[in-house]
C-alpha cells in the first residue's frame, strides 16, 4: 500500500456533518484530500437560485478549514435517467421503490465512482455508516459499528470492485461521536441538521411532489372482500402496512392498506395492525448482487432486513434459476413491500441484496399487493 | 507544484508597479475629494488626473467617464440607466445572446420593467451579423447593446459597423468593452458608440473599480441615490486608490500593449503547436476574428467538469462558461448560441485566457500537461 499522503482520496461531500467529518479524518490520516459535491438534481428557482448553494456553501467552508481543494460535478442526468425514471417506473407499477440504493449502485458508486478514478484517485470515500475489510484478496462490507445508523442496507448493490476502492471513515464510529469530532475541529456543519427523506424531494410534500410528475387516478378502496370503503387519491400515494390517511372512521380497529389493484385501480384495505392479510411466510427477490462476488448454489440461513432501521429477521435463501432467490421467513413478516430491497447479513457481514418482486403465503404468490 | 495561470480573462494579477502606486494614496490621500479644504482637493487631483488617463486611453473626453465599482455596474448603469431615462422615445432593446450576465441579467431586469428585448444569435464563429441587427432594428428601438470582444470566445464583434448603421438612428450604442481593453485599440469615436464598458482587474489593476464611458449629453437614471459625485451618475465617495491604481493600470497597459500581444500570440501559437504535436483531438471554437489573449478548445470525449478539476490538481488553472450556485459547471451559453444547444462542444470547451502570469515557458508546459490529461482521459473513457 502506497503512503498515504501519495494516496489520493476523493471524497464525496454533501454538506452534511457526516461526510465533513469523514473527510477531516482522512486529512488527519494523511491522505491526499480532495472534496467533491455532487450535484445530482436540477433545483433552479425562478431566480437562477440552485437550492444545492446552500449545502455546496458548506463543503466549501469545511474544506477552507481543511485546507483540501473542493470541486462540483453536475450529474443531474444521469440522476434523470437511472435513479429518477426507475423511481417514477416503480411507483406507475403500484410498486414502492427504493432511490437511494439506485442512486448508490448508478450514481455514487458508478458515475460518481469512474469521475474520482478519472481524476486520479485511488479510493472514493463517503461518509456512509459501514466497513469494508480487506479478507486476502476480497473485500467485505461489514455494517457500521453504529449500528442505528448502519447504511449497508443502502449499500447492497456494491460489487468487489466497488469495494476494493472505496473507503468508509466513519464506518467504525458513532454517530454520536461523529457531532463531538465535529464540534471539537469547530466544523462549519457541526451543528447543522441531518437531513431526512428522499434527497431530491427534501422538506417538500411528498405527495405533492410526486403529483407533479405522475398523474393521479382516484379510485376506490375496498376490502378484499369488495366492500367499498371510500376513495383514495392514487395508489402511488399509499404503502402497504401504511395506517395514515385513508379517512375511514367507524367502528373497531383501525384501517390499514393490505393491497393494490393496479389493473382495476383499487386499494384494498382492512382493519387492524396485525390483519392476516399483512403476514407473509416468504418473498421472490430479483436484481440480486452478493457482495462477495461469487451467488451461493445451494439454500442456507441468514438473517435479513425488508426495509432500513429493521430488526433482522432469520430466513432461509434457496437460489433460483435465472439469478432469483426465495426466501423464507422462520416467522412470519408484516407488510412486505414490493420494490424495496431485500438485504441479507450474516452476522456483522453484509451479504448483499436484491429487490423484492413477489411475496409469499403458504406456498403461494399474493395477487393483491401489487 | 508551480500552478501555471490561464485564466487572465476572469481576472489578472496585479502589476507590481500598481501596487506601489496605490499604497502612498491609502497612506497619505484619505481626503474626500468632494472637501473643500486640502486634503480633498489632494484627492480630487488624484481622481481627475486618472479620469484623463482612463479618457484618453479611448481617446474620449474626460467629463464622459464615470467610475464605478467595476464592469458589471457600467454595464447595468448603461443598460438600465439608459432604458429607464429614455423610454419616452420607445420600450425596444437589442443584445446579443452572448453577452456577460451583466448586459444579459440587466436586460431581463428591463424586460420585468415592460421593455421589449431582442437577443440576436450568432453563427458558428461567434460572431454577431450587422445584417441581423439591421432586420432587428425598430423605429422605437432605444438602446443596442453588443459586445466589443466576447469573454469566452475572444471573437471580436463588428461594433464599429453597426456604430455606422446606427449613427442615423435615435438608439444608443453601448459596447462592453471589458475583454477588448488592453488587447485592441478603442476609438470611441471611430466604433461611434455612445456608451462604453471598462474594467480594471482585467488590466492589472485593482479589484472594485471600473468605468462608463458615456456622452455627456446622454440621459441616464442614476442606480444610486446620494450625493453629487461622478455628475450624479454614480453617487458614493469615490474609491481613491482604487481609481489612482487603475489609472496607473491603463498607463502600463498602454506602454506595453505591442510586445504583449505579440507574446501572446506566440503564446497562442505554441499552445496549438504544443497540443497538435502530441496527437490529441481538439478543434478551437470562435472564429478567425478574435483576441491573441483568449482561446477556446473543445475537447472531443472529455467534459468540462473532469477537464477543470483535473487541470486545477496538476496546477493548471483554466475556466469555462459559468459555474451555478453550486460550484457545477453549466453548458456554455455562448456556446450554446454558436451551435445549438446540446451541441457536445457546449460541455467539453475550455477557455485558456494568456497575461501577465505568462512565459513561453509556462505556457508550454501547461498546454503538455493538459495534453496528457486528454489524452489519458479520453482513453480511459
Amino acid at each position: 500500500m502506497k503512503d498515504p499522503k501519495d494516496t489520493r482520496v476523493v471524497i464525496g461531500m454533501s454538506g452534511g456533518v457526516d461526510s465533513s467529518v469523514a473527510a477531516l479524518l482522512l486529512k488527519e490520516q494523511g491522505y491526499d484530500v480532495v472534496g467533491i459535491f455532487m450535484k445530482n438534481w436540477d433545483d433552479t428557482d425562478e431566480n437562477g437560485v440552485c437550492t444545492a448553494t446552500e449545502d455546496y456553501d458548506d463543503v466549501v467552508r469545511v474544506c477552507n478549514q481543511l485546507d483540501i481543494p473542493y470541486y462540483a460535478v453536475n450529474f443531474e442526468k444521469q440522476y434523470w435517467d437511472k435513479v429518477f425514471t426507475y423511481f417514477l417506473d416503480e411507483y406507475k407499477a403500484g410498486r414502492t421503490p427504493n432511490p437511494d440504493v439506485m442512486c448508490n449502485k448508478e450514481i455514487k458508486f458508478k458515475a460518481f465512482l469512474d469521475h474520482a478514478m478519472s481524476l486520479g484517485a485511488d479510493y472514493l470515500a463517503t461518509g456512509h455508516y459501514a466497513q469494508v475489510r480487506q479478507n486476502g484478496d476480497k473485500y467485505e462490507m461489514l455494517r457500521g459499528k453504529d449500528n442505528s445508523k448502519d447504511q449497508t442496507y443502502f449499500l447492497n448493490q456494491l460489487s468487489q470492485d466497488v469495494l476494493s476502492k472505496v473507503m468508509f471513515p466513519l464506518g467504525h464510529l458513532d454517530k454520536s461521536r461523529v457531532r463531538e469530532i465535529a464540534k471539537e475541529n469547530d466544523l462549519a456543519t457541526a451543528t447543522k441538521k441531518d437531513s431526512t427523506g428522499i434527497c431530491f424531494i427534501g422538506e417538500r410534500n411528498f405527495k405533492e411532489f410526486l403529483s407533479e410528475y405522475l398523474p393521479a387516478q382516484p379510485g376506490n378502496m375496498e376490502t378484499l372482500e369488495g366492500e367499498v370503503k371510500g376513495k383514495h387519491d392514487g395508489l402511488m400515494y399509499y404503502t402497504l402496512g401504511q395506517r395514515q390517511g385513508l379517512g375511514i372512521g367507524g367502528p373497531g380497529e383501525p384501517w390499514f392498506v393490505v393491497g393494490k389493484n393496479v389493473k382495476d385501480n383499487i386499494l384494498y384495505v382492512d382493519q387492524g395492525y396485525h390483519n392476516d392479510y399483512l403476514y407473509s411466510d416468504g418473498l421472490e427477490a430479483s436484481d440480486l448482487n452478493w457482495t462477495s462476488g461469487e451467488a451461493p448454489t445451494e439454500p442456507f440461513t441468514c438473517t435479513a432486513k425488508f426495509r432500513y432501521r429493521q430488526e433482522d429477521s432469520a430466513v432461509t435463501v434457496t437460489p433460483l434459476e435465472d439469478g432469483r432467490v426465495k426466501v423464507d421467513f422462520h416467522e412470519p413478516e408484516r407488510a412486505i413491500t414490493p420494490g424495496q430491497a431485500v438485504v441479507f447479513y450474516d452476522g456483522e457481514l453484509c451479504l448483499g441484496g436484491g429487490t423484492i418482486n413477489g411475496i409469499v403465503k403458504n406456498n403461494e404468490y399474493l395477487t393483491y399487493v401489487g | 507544484m508551480k500552478s501555471i495561470y490561464f485564466d487572465h480573462a476572469a481576472t489578472t494579477p496585479m502589476r507590481q508597479e500598481v501596487i506601489d502606486a496605490m499604497i502612498p494614496v491609502f497612506q497619505d490621500v484619505f481626503g474626500n475629494p468632494s472637501s473643500v479644504h486640502s486634503y480633498g482637493r489632494k484627492a480630487r487631483k488624484l481622481l481627475d488626473d486618472a479620469r484623463k488617463t482612463v479618457a484618453q486611453s479611448i481617446q474620449a473626453n474626460e467629463k464622459d467617464i464615470t467610475f464605478t465599482s467595476g464592469g458589471t455596474e457600467a454595464d447595468n448603469l448603461a443598460l438600465i440607466g439608459a432604458a429607464r431615462a429614455n423610454q419616452h422615445l420607445g420600450k425596444h432593446i437589442i443584445t446579443t445572446k452572448i453577452e456577460h450576465h451583466a448586459v444579459l441579467h440587466a436586460a431581463e431586469q428591463l424586460e420585468k420593467e415592460g421593455f421589449e428585448v431582442t437577443y440576436l444569435s450568432v453563427n458558428e464563429s461567434g460572431s454577431v451579423s450587422v445584417e441581423d441587427l439591421k432586420a432587428a432594428l425598430r423605429e422605437d428601438t432605444i438602446l443596442v447593446s453588443v459586445m466589443y470582444v466576447n469573454n469566452e470566445t475572444g471573437t471580436i464583434q463588428p461594433v464599429a459597423e453597426i456604430g455606422a448603421l446606427l449613427e442615423e438612428h435615435q438608439a444608443l450604442l453601448h459596447t462592453d468593452a471589458v475583454q477588448a481593453y488592453g488587447t485592441i485599440p478603442i476609438d470611441v469615436h471611430a466604433l461611434n458608440v455612445d456608451m462604453l464598458t471598462v474594467s480594471s482587474h482585467k488590466v492589472s489593476g485593482p479589484k472594485g473599480v471600473g468605468a462608463l464611458y458615456a456622452k455627456e449629453k446622454i440621459s441616464l437614471d442614476a442606480m444610486q441615490h446620494g450625493g453629487e459625485q461622478e455628475r450624479k451618475r454614480r453617487p458614493g465617495t469615490e474609491n481613491t486608490a482604487a481609481v489612482h491604481g487603475f489609472a496607473k493600470a491603463v498607463e502600463l497597459m498602454q506602454e506595453d500593449q505591442k510586445e504583449r500581444l505579440t507574446s501572446y500570440r506566440q503564446f497562442k501559437q505554441l499552445f496549438v503547436r504544443t497540443l497538435k504535436e502530441s496527437g490529441i483531438e481538439f478543434s478551437q471554437n470562435g472564429g478567425r476574428i478574435n483576441v491573441p489573449s483568449i482561446i477556446n478548445i473543445s475537447f472531443p470525449g472529455t467534459n468540462v467538469e473532469q477537464l477543470l478539476t483535473n487541470f486545477d490538481l496538476s496546477g493548471v488553472a483554466a475556466s469555462s462558461g459559468s459555474a451555478c450556485t453550486a460550484g457545477s459547471v453549466e453548458p456554455s451559453h455562448v456556446l450554446s448560441a454558436m451551435y445549438g444547444e446540446g451541441d457536445e462542444r457546449t460541455v467539453n470547451s475550455v477557455r485558456f485566457s494568456f497575461g501577465l502570469a505568462n512565459t513561453g515557458e509556462n505556457v508550454q508546459e501547461g498546454a503538455q500537461k493538459v495534453a496528457q490529461i486528454v489524452e489519458r482521459l479520453t482513453k480511459t473513457t
